[in-house]
């Protein structure tokens, strides 16, 4: 409860300090300071001191998984903060408004990843997505972004809609909100319940960019401002994919052979479409948004298998993901070109940023040493040990290869071609937190057990 | 009245939202269907809150199984309220730079 409280709380601050204080490194200082501190109190709550002790009627619950995932969020918000927060002064006047609704996203996700009720899961997808659509619309003079915004907005309130009508019957089937009491039924599931998990399940793949629902994500990715695309397709999508795995698991395990099939086909489907167009993509910001499919598709294993061995892996990918997301789209920020050509001749003109760069390319491409490459192997491991799957393994196996040439055609650029690939106001203290930054990858995919041991002590 | 009634009507209400959504073109009509399928929504959790008090009551008289729908449209209400907001505000934002709400000028994005 303690980070969820202090998000809000933390919110409300950041809007007001856009009116008192009218120097924006203070603000950014302020911003830092409420992460850590956001990162230190959650910390604190996994050591058993709470210092909110509120009665939420078991609607949600803080425990070791939503405590975990909440600490991998925060940190990954902290350096999403440490590398991009001066970017986002270009993107328009209202920088404080913008850390703010950063703010207010953190606190949903704390509620999504921590929901008991399927209100608390409703509210907390809402928190996130509703700051989500003025973020992407954030350059208002930009028809682009303006695009993106209500494309996103358009779609995000339908899918809430689907979400809704999902609950609603859910409802009247079981009589409750809560995980625990939809997941008891006798006999046969009753149509409304099964018709109620279908539209769930559209609706959150939905909301993960899961393929046959995926066409808004690389329209909105390629829209918005790239600073807060980076956000999006890191923090806040493995959030929902928690909240994903969440619901399946505590409301919907019992029903696992009636939606099993279902999952695996939308899994097939976004790996497919994911990869395999991202492979004709120019610019490496929509590749990214494709890259961000296909990992969706990779993540979505774990919701099919569903077994101890995939919470973990979910656990770590989300981690080994969001790092290596949030290094390159640091990056990339910096560049004048987005295309593959602009990282022309990279290395010699910045060698310590391209082997950063490089190191989170071969992470998101599940090279070994790096975290993705373990994370990727739970991946597998948990839905060979589902059974009976077997061409699944294979298939995303295949498209992991796949999944090599469009991250290396990026390191090629950057080390075998010639070109002056310029990146802008590059300051020592961004290098050595992109430096830090993949140091942290390797270590996951070194020692997986230093993060995995705190989802168990 | 049978539950199937409110189903029914519901459901049909729904349906002529995502109907409204997949077909027209105009920004302010897409997002008044979206805001009738959550109506739709509301309908039939106030009809599965009332059904599911009567058959508590049946047993205990003083039940208050059925209140936490009830309960959820209100937070429905309030939740797409601030959508409303948002949304008007991204569509007039939109109009100040396009001038039209039509969404078939939405193809900039796929080249």
């Amino acid at each position: 409860m303690n980070a969820l409280i202090l998000s809000a709380v933390l919110g409300v601050i950041m809007m007001f300090s856009g009116i008192v204080l009218k120097e924006k490194r203070s603000i950014r200082n302020i911003a830092v300071a409420g992460m850590i501190a956001l990162l230190i109190v959650n910390v604190l709550e996994m050591r058993g001191i709470v210092f909110f002790d509120i009665d939420a009627k078991d609607m949600i619950a803080f425990d070791r998984f939503a405590l975990l995932f909440n600490t991998v969020a925060f940190l990954s918000a902290l350096i999403y903060l440490l590398l991009s927060s001066r970017d986002m002064e270009k993107v328009g006047i209202n920088y404080a408004e913008y850390l703010a609704l950063i703010f207010f996203i953190l606190c949903g996700i704390t509620m999504t990843s921590a929901f008991r009720s399927l209100l608390i899961l409703f509210l907390g997808i809402e928190i996130i997505s509703i700051p989500l659509y003025i973020l992407t619309g954030s350059d208002k003079k930009n028809l682009k972004s303006n695009e993106a915004s209500l494309k996103y907005f358009l779609l995000g309130a339908f899918s809430t809609g689907l979400m809704l009508m999902g609950i609603a019957l859910v409802y009247g089937a079981q009589g409750s909100f809560y995980t625990n009491k939809i997941i008891l039924f006798s006999g046969t599931p009753s149509p409304l319940l099964v018709a109620g998990m279908v539209l769930l399940l559209f609706s959150m793949a939905f909301k993960v960019s899961a393929a046959p629902f995926h066409f808004w994500t690389p329209d909105v990715y390629d829209g918005a401002p790239t600073v807060f695309t980076s956000f999006m397709a890191t923090i806040v999508k493995a959030a929902v994919f928690i909240a994903f795995i969440r619901l399946f698991d505590e409301a919907f395990g019992s029903l696992q052979v009636k939606w099993q099939l279902l999952v695996a086909i939308i899994t097939a489907a976004t790996l497919f479409i994911g990869n395999i167009t991202a492979v004709f993509q120019q610019s490496v910001k929509r590749m990214l948004a494709y890259s961000s499919i296909s990992q969706a598709g990779f993540m979505m294993l774990s919701l099919f298998a569903l077994n101890a061995e995939a919470k973990e892996g979910l656990m770590l990918y989300v981690s080994a993901y969001s790092f290596a997301t949030i290094g390159i789209f640091a990056v990339l920020i910096k560049m004048k070109d987005y295309t593959f050509d602009g990282f022309n001749g990279f290395a010699k003109q910045q060698p310590l940023l391209a082997a950063t760069t490089t190191i989170f390319l071969l992470s998101l491409a599940g090279i070994p040493l790096t975290g993705g490459f373990l994370s990727k192997f739970y991946m597998l491991k948990a839905t060979l040990s589902a059974g009976n799957y077997l061409w699944l393994v294979i298939f995303a196996v295949l498209m992991a290869a796949v999944s090599v040439y469009y991250y290396f055609r990026v390191i090629q650029a950057m080390y075998f071609k010639e070109g002056d690939a310029h990146p802008v106001d590059v300051t020592p203290a961004f290098k050595w937190t992109l430096v830090a930054l993949s140091a942290l990858v390797l270590l996951l995919g070194i020692f997986p057990n230093l993060l995995l041991n705190w989802y168990y002590f | 009245m049978p539950i199937n009634y409110y189903i029914f009507l519901s459901i049909a209400l729904f349906a002529i939202g995502i109907v409204g959504v997949l077909t027209r073109r105009n920004a302010i009509i897409i997002f008044m269907c979206i805001e009738l399928m959550l109506n739709a929504v509301n309908l039939l959790l106030v009809a599965f809150s009332k059904m599911h008090h009567l058959k508590a009551a049946m047993t205990d008289i003083t039940t208050k199984a059925g209140t936490d729908g009830q309960l959820f449209v209100f937070f429905i209400m309030v939740v797409a309220a601030a959508e409303v907001s948002v949304g008007l505000a991204i569509i007039v934002m939109m109009y100040r730079n396009i001038h039209s709400v039509d969404v078939n000028f939405l193809n900039r994005l796929k080249h």
